[in-house]
């Protein structure tokens, strides 16, 4: 299957939850040295609970794609679902097949989720 | 000219993968049926150790394996097969240097030099060993054109242990002066031992190790048609003799007593345990596969398509591709590194496979001079004997696609 869907595309071209939150409650960068994606992500919590998400920085369709959509589904949800969160949940969420070496493209973000609950 | 169609006969991978552009031979090359069967024969009539046994068998074994070294030698133009050692690859070779020469001769207060643009194989042995032993660790930096610095007599002091560098660039494709930066640094510092990668050389260039005048050079079998696992160190024998063993065992011993250990000569000093016998076996055919089309002739194909892919990325993309490199295709091998628009590196080399094209995308084992470069990764096409310039039309049918799915 291929992986440049029209959807995982939509995303890349429009992504949600892009830019800065102005005092977010935690920020964190996450970066892969291999191929140069840089994700910094930030949040507002309430209580326990991720109130606003956005994500910043430069990369390649997968991890912008899965940046998007992962901010999208964090909204709302308890920093201990969030945590269970793996891989298999991006691949699932991503509804794509991706070869050995395009799996850290898409998990890079949920590293930086991890990083910031 | 080249025979690409004749030549893409004798590699069975083309018919086994119909289609198949492959643009990553800077990476590793395809395998002609004459090496393959040459594993083949290996494994099938007298697959004995070498100089083991009394048997039949293990003579022919030796002797196949012991003729590739004269094969090996001839070919880099060392009439000394015994300064030719086997290792596992260029990488091997090179930090074999690291710990038999290195730990030998580098001092405290002492300098190592190497350059911006090398492999990490030829960088990261150094950097180490300049670390533990309070030596220099001396970078020589590229200009924006992507050629070395020419200033050799503010770089080369007397202090000087060690000059690493690479002959040919594995990103920018840069074929370095190797030959005017030896004799200028020997100049300066006559003491200077200079290691050249040839790795990116060997297969592509008719290669002179006499006439370099450098003290020991290191490339890999599977760069040039043969088999993997199989590395040469080549190195003056009065050098290969005075420097430290690199791993002990089985075939490198001389005499071992409980309190002491004598070991062989060069080359079989270095050669610890069971090497990859099949494929050092192997490994000639492969030289003599490039002999017999001719190193020049090879040479004189890779610069035509490499002028003519470059051509065809500018004419067709303008501004919106760069080239890393060279401009002026004498100095550069058959290498193309570039960036698209800002199009990730990824997403080019992925949908470019989804076409059937091979390409590397990341930064080719060359952090330091991706960082210099101020690029996290470059798209890389490199080019061989067997391709030709519906290869490159093919990258360029991928890369207007690549547009298309991603603007």
């Amino acid at each position: 299957m291929n992986i440049y869907q029209d959807i995982i595309l939509d995303h890349y071209h429009h992504p949600h939850n892009k830019g800065k939150i102005i005092h977010p409650n935690n920020s964190v960068l996450t970066n892969n040295p291999l191929c140069g994606d840089k994700i910094e992500m930030m949040a507002i919590y309430d209580k326990d609970r991720v109130k606003e998400i956005k994500f910043q920085g430069e990369g390649c369709v997968i991890s912008q794609a899965s940046a998007s959509m992962l901010t999208d589904y964090a909204k709302n949800k308890s920093k201990h679902e969030l945590k269970k969160l793996d891989s298999k949940f991006i691949i699932k969420m991503l509804g794509i097949d991706l070869g050995l070496n395009r799996i850290k493209c898409a998990v890079l973000p949920l590293e930086a989720l991890h990083k910031l609950l | 000219m080249l025979n690409i169609q004749n030549i893409k006969k004798q590699f069975p991978i083309f018919q086994n993968q119909p289609g198949l552009v492959y643009l990553d031979s800077t990476a590793t090359s395809l395998k002609p049926k004459v090496v393959i069967d040459k594993i083949k024969e290996y494994y099938e009539k007298y697959s004995a150790n070498v100089f083991r046994g009394i048997y039949p068998m293990s003579e022919k074994a030796t002797m196949e394996f012991e003729e590739t070294r004269n094969v090996v030698s001839k070919f880099i133009n060392t009439n000394k097969p015994e300064e030719i050692v086997f290792t596992r690859n260029a990488t091997e070779s090179l930090n074999l240097l690291a710990y038999s020469l290195g730990r030998k001769i580098v001092e405290s207060g002492d300098e190592i030099i190497t350059t911006i643009m090398e492999h990490h194989s030829n960088f990261v042995p150094w950097q180490v060993l300049a670390s533990e032993v309070g030596a220099l660790f001396k970078i020589v930096n590229i200009d924006n054109k992507g050629y070395l610095e020419k200033d050799w007599n503010k770089i080369v002091t007397k202090k000087t242990k060690i000059l690493a560098l690479t002959y040919i660039s594995n990103v920018l494709g840069t074929i370095n002066p190797i030959k005017e930066i030896i004799s200028q640094a020997k100049k300066i510092n006559p003491q200077i031992i200079i290691i050249v990668d040839v790795a990116q050389a060997v297969p592509h260039q008719k290669i002179d190790v006499v006439d370099l005048e450098a003290d020991f050079v290191a490339f890999s079998s599977h760069k040039m048609l043969g088999p993997t696992g199989v590395g040469v160190l080549w190195g003056k024998e009065r050098l290969l003799k005075e420097i430290y063993p690199f791993m002990y065992g089985g075939d490198m011993i001389d005499e071992v007593y409980i309190d002491r250990t004598t070991y062989k000569d060069p080359p079989h000093k270095f050669e610890a345990g069971t090497p990859a016998i099949g494929e050092i076996i192997a490994f000639k055919e492969a030289v003599k596969f490039l002999d017999k089309i001719g190193m020049e002739n090879i040479q004189k194909h890779e610069k035509k398509i490499t002028d003519f892919a470059i051509n065809r990325l500018i004419n067709t993309f303008g501004q919106s591709i760069k080239i890393y490199g060279p401009k002026n295709i004498e100095d550069r091998g058959g290498i193309v590194s570039f960036t698209f628009d800002k199009f990730h590196p990824h997403d080019i080399a992925q949908i470019l496979a989804d076409e059937g094209i091979c390409v590397r995308a990341g930064h080719h084992c060359a952090m330091p001079l991706h960082t210099r470069l101020n690029v996290p990764a470059t798209v890389r096409a490199s080019f061989y004997l067997y391709n030709d310039e519906n290869d490159v039309n093919k990258l360029i049918e991928g890369l207007k696609k690549v547009k298309k799915i991603l603007e």
